[in-house]
């Protein structure tokens, strides 16, 4: 060969390893890219599954109780007032007294009492409600503890030691006498699941957060569906090439990509001061997200139906269908799949919302289970966002665990889009 | 009959309507020996006649409901003596609130004026007759357009295509749902924008450099004026969005690009999936996930160099901003770099590239367009992103570049002047719809040219 080639063949040798040094550095920015993302997807789920777990199991006090109907002041059992007025919280107080003897003064009184939470009286009230006998008897039943004593009782065995917070050495010492005679114990914490919100951290759940959710998505089910689905079936199947058309589209792209924050806006403006939807309630939750879901449900739609090949039409329309006919006979039912597993993929989507619903007043606090379209609720993420904002230590616990029962949601429904799309999926 | 009675008989009405029309049309079929002498299929007589029946009834029924409240309260109105007639809306509101609790018995009618018993009293009785009325008038227009619809029928009614017409009719409706949302949310903060602008001048808005919504509601409450300057807004806005998108592009980017160019499919099949996970993932979750375990990290971290770190620092707020954008942008890169023709690439390594090489100089090059508008979209979002910011960054409007510092965002701001008490006469609630006015058009402004970008980037390739 000759002599130039030779010299640029010499010239390429000597970078080449500075190249593949290059190489091999491009590579390394590239898996360190990736682990970075895997680590914070770990992190993630590290963190709030190690915050939450604990909230899944309650600390439970078991007490002696006696219901002595001199205390409760109740002079015949079967006058409901009576019942309803009997002073369960001095029975409570007084079986805590006898089981500590060694408390004295006011100020030590309070504490002790402060050891089992507030609902304890209402459990015994449902007791005593539910069988009159036990009047004047004793037993023995399990109350909830209250918040402070439950964080420290669950933190007692972690590695950083036990989670004073505002419990003192005197109440420590109560757990762990209760702790000697086994009269204290973890259980699972089914309360979390049906009850509503509570400004007791120990009460409080998510049951209602869930009811609302469940409306709410009903309603914005119930529109966006339909209505995207006829919206995507016009766009690909009957629109005529025109200015109105082009305007849709440029409209439906832009929607997908506005702030859901300005959706909220619209609700507040259009849907409350202008129609006069009330407020807090599932209706407007749904009407809001609906509006905001409808540009997803519709793009995927339309590529659920665009995948559907022209040869089917032909072929109906070859028979003597009418476009209409063919449309809903033939295409649509194909298509079908494609726009349910973007209509899940969108539902997840409004179930996680949150920002959109603070505007509307879908943030109030509210401790019944709403019983339909038109009581007021919360949802899941807003709750979630109230108790994060809860100076209460116990509610970083609780919060972490409606977190991981909103993603259990989440990812239940996005595996069941995937698996939907791979068994009914059809390639032409 | 109540409104959801009503609609449920209308719909029964209509089923009966469509079974008549069916029978009929069967009963024609007979008479001219089979199905096939009619025009249409006996299934569409019977919709054409359950349209008739239902469609203007219902229609009737959305209309008269849209007006009903405003045409009570106007006579309402009418009737309430000159000296509590309320000047202002609040005041108005406030009335009609009482004479509501009033009438549904909520508030004890011991101690209220008799103007207001009697128009409590005249509440109920306009809500009874309006219903009546409204009943009475849905049952009847049902009646006789179902009666029309059958009475007109006949074996060469061309069926099939008016109640396909209607049918694309409903189509094009919901088609045009986006144009109307889109209007919708144009007229309800430009609307209430313009109000706010009567107050604050738009150059003390656009300019100012101070911002404290706090106004007295009343005029003898204590209260500062209030200044409307969103200059700290925007600037912590693009704070938190800058920090967000120097975590997110180069991570995105070079996730994207490992995935395409040097990831087996094993890998790919593994991280591709785990990273979407993130976008999946709820904002108020990162925000729970920033203002609980990022700030105070960020801040121990800081200290211990010495710096003073705020607890709601824009640090942490943009940091989980920008692993919340990262699937976002690394999807996006990942569809734009597979779209480059895979000749460009076998060219350029057999021109004696290596792969970096090849990446850098030929494929980026080339998909350039797409990126950028996916970086474009990006920061759209962060620029309208809420939850996490609200949660993790702080209300004090500093004016600082400062990332340690505290700042406040567009969005924090909109949500807290509107969560709560909303007073739509004063400046205060009134610029949280100016603030969003101007998130509108940014993020609009931005998404217009990025979807241009990536679609004609599209073209160029296919």
């Amino acid at each position: 060969m000759n002599k130039p080639s030779n010299a640029s063949t010499e010239r390429i040798r000597k970078t080449l390893a500075k190249r593949y040094r290059a190489e091999k550095r491009f590579r390394l920015y590239g898996v360190m890219a990736i682990l970075f993302g895997l680590l914070c997807v770990a992190t993630l789920f590290v963190d709030i599954i190690g915050k939450g777990h604990g909230a899944f199991r309650q600390t439970y006090i078991q007490i002696s109780v006696d219901y002595e109907a001199d205390i409760l002041g109740i002079v015949d059992i079967d006058d409901a007032q009576q019942l309803a007025l009997a002073n369960f919280a001095g029975v409570v107080k007084k079986s805590l007294r006898t089981r500590f003897t060694d408390v004295s003064g006011r100020k030590e009184k309070r504490q002790l009492y402060r050891l089992v939470s507030n609902s304890a009286e209402y459990a015994l009230s449902d007791r005593l409600k539910a069988d009159h006998d036990l009047l004047g008897q004793a037993e023995k039943i399990w109350v909830l503890a209250d918040d402070d004593i439950d964080t420290y009782f669950k933190s007692l065995n972690s590695s950083d030691g036990p989670f004073v917070g505002r419990t003192n050495e005197k109440q420590q010492g109560w757990v762990q006498s209760l702790m000697d005679a086994g009269q204290i114990e973890l259980r699972f914490n089914s309360n979390f699941f049906t009850s509503g919100d509570s400004r007791e951290p120990e009460q409080a759940g998510i049951g209602g957060a869930i009811v609302g959710s469940l409306f709410t998505l009903f309603i914005t089910l119930a529109l966006s569906f339909p209505i995207g689905v006829a919206a995507a079936v016009y766009l690909e199947e009957f629109a005529p090439k025109n200015r109105w058309t082009d305007f849709i589209e440029v409209n439906i792209n832009n929607l997908a990509a506005v702030p859901s924050i300005i959706f909220g806006l619209l609700g507040l403006a259009i849907f409350i001061n202008f129609f006069h939807v009330p407020r807090s309630v599932p209706i407007i939750g749904g009407l809001v997200l609906a509006v905001m879901t409808l540009p997803t449900i519709i793009i995927s739609s339309r590529a659920a139906i665009k995948a559907v090949p022209p040869s089917i039409r032909e072929a109906g329309i070859g028979i003597g269908a009418s476009p209409v006919q063919v449309v809903m006979h033939h295409v649509l039912p194909l298509a079908l799949p494609g726009m349910l597993t973007g209509t899940i993929i969108g539902m997840a989507q409004a179930l996680g919302e949150t920002a959109p619903l603070l505007m509307i007043g879908m943030v109030a606090f509210i401790v019944d289970v709403p019983g339909g379209f038109t009581d007021p609720a919360t949802v899941l993420p807003v709750q979630i966002f109230l108790w994060a904002d809860s100076p209460e230590r116990a509610f970083v616990e609780k919060t972490s665990a409606a977190i991981m029962v909103l993603l259990a949601f989440l990812i239940t429904m996005n595996t069941f889009a995937v698996i939907l799309r791979k068994r009914l999926e059809r390639r032409w | 009959m109540q409104t959801s009675n009503l609609i449920i008989a209308l719909l029964v009405m209509s089923a009966l309507a469509y079974f008549f029309g069916y029978q009929r049309s069967q009963g024609f079929a007979r008479q001219l020996g089979g199905v096939r002498n009619l025009h249409s299929l006996p299934t569409y007589y019977g919709m054409r006649v359950a349209l008739w029946c239902g469609l203007p009834s219902v229609l009737l029924l959305f209309i008269c409901l849209a007006f009903e409240e405003t045409i009570i309260s106007k006579m309402l109105l009418a009737g309430i003596p000159d000296e509590i007639r309320p000047s202002s809306v609040a005041e108005y509101n406030l009335l009609m609130n009482k004479i509501e609790n009033l009438a549904s018995g909520a508030l004890s009618a011991e101690g209220v004026r008799p103007a207001l018993l009697d128009a409590a009293a005249a509440l109920g009785y306009l809500r009874d007759m309006s219903q009546r009325l409204l009943t009475g008038l849905a049952l009847l227009v049902a009646g006789g357009g179902g009666l029309w619809g059958w009475w007109r029928m006949s074996a060469h009614l061309r069926a099939r295509q008016q109640v396909e017409k209607i049918f694309k009719g409903f189509l094009l409706l919901c088609a045009s749902l986006a144009i109307f949302t889109t209007l919708g949310i144009l007229l309800s903060v430009i609307f209430e924008s313009l109000r706010f602008f009567q107050q604050v001048p738009l150059s003390e808005f656009l300019f100012g450099l101070e911002w404290s919504p706090q106004t007295a509601i009343r005029a003898d409450q204590v209260g500062g004026s209030g200044s409307f300057g969103a200059v700290p807004l925007f600037l912590g806005t693009m704070l938190i969005s800058f920090i967000a998108m120097t975590v997110a592009v180069p991570a995105g980017l070079m996730s994207a690009i490992y995935l395409a160019e040097y990831a087996g499919s094993k890998v790919r099949g593994f991280v591709k999936p785990t990273l979407e996970i993130l976008a999946g993932v709820p904002t108020v979750v990162y925000g729970y996930f920033a203002a609980l375990t990022v700030a105070p990290l960020i801040r121990e971290t800081g200290t211990s160099f010495g710096l003073s770190v705020t607890s709601e620092s824009a640090l942490a707020a943009g940091l989980v901003m920008g692993i919340m954008i990262i699937p976002f942008i690394s999807s996006l890169a990942d569809d734009v770099i597979n779209a480059v023709p895979q000749t460009m690439r076998d060219g350029s390594l057999a021109l004696g590239a290596t792969h970096s090489e090849t990446i850098k100089q030929v494929i980026i090059p080339a998909a350039l367009p797409g990126i950028v508008g996916g970086v474009l979209l990006a920061v759209s979002r962060a620029i309208g992103e809420t939850m996490i910011v609200v949660m993790a960054a702080g209300l004090a409007a500093n004016l600082t570049v400062n990332p340690l510092d505290t700042v406040t965002t567009v969005t924090v701001q909109i949500v807290t002047l509107l969560v709560g008490d909303q007073e739509f006469d004063s400046a205060k609630t009134l610029s949280a719809f100016a603030l969003g006015l101007m998130l509108f058009m940014v993020t609009l402004g931005l998404n217009f040219i990025a979807l241009r970008v990536v679609k004609k980037y599209r073209e160029q390739y296919e």
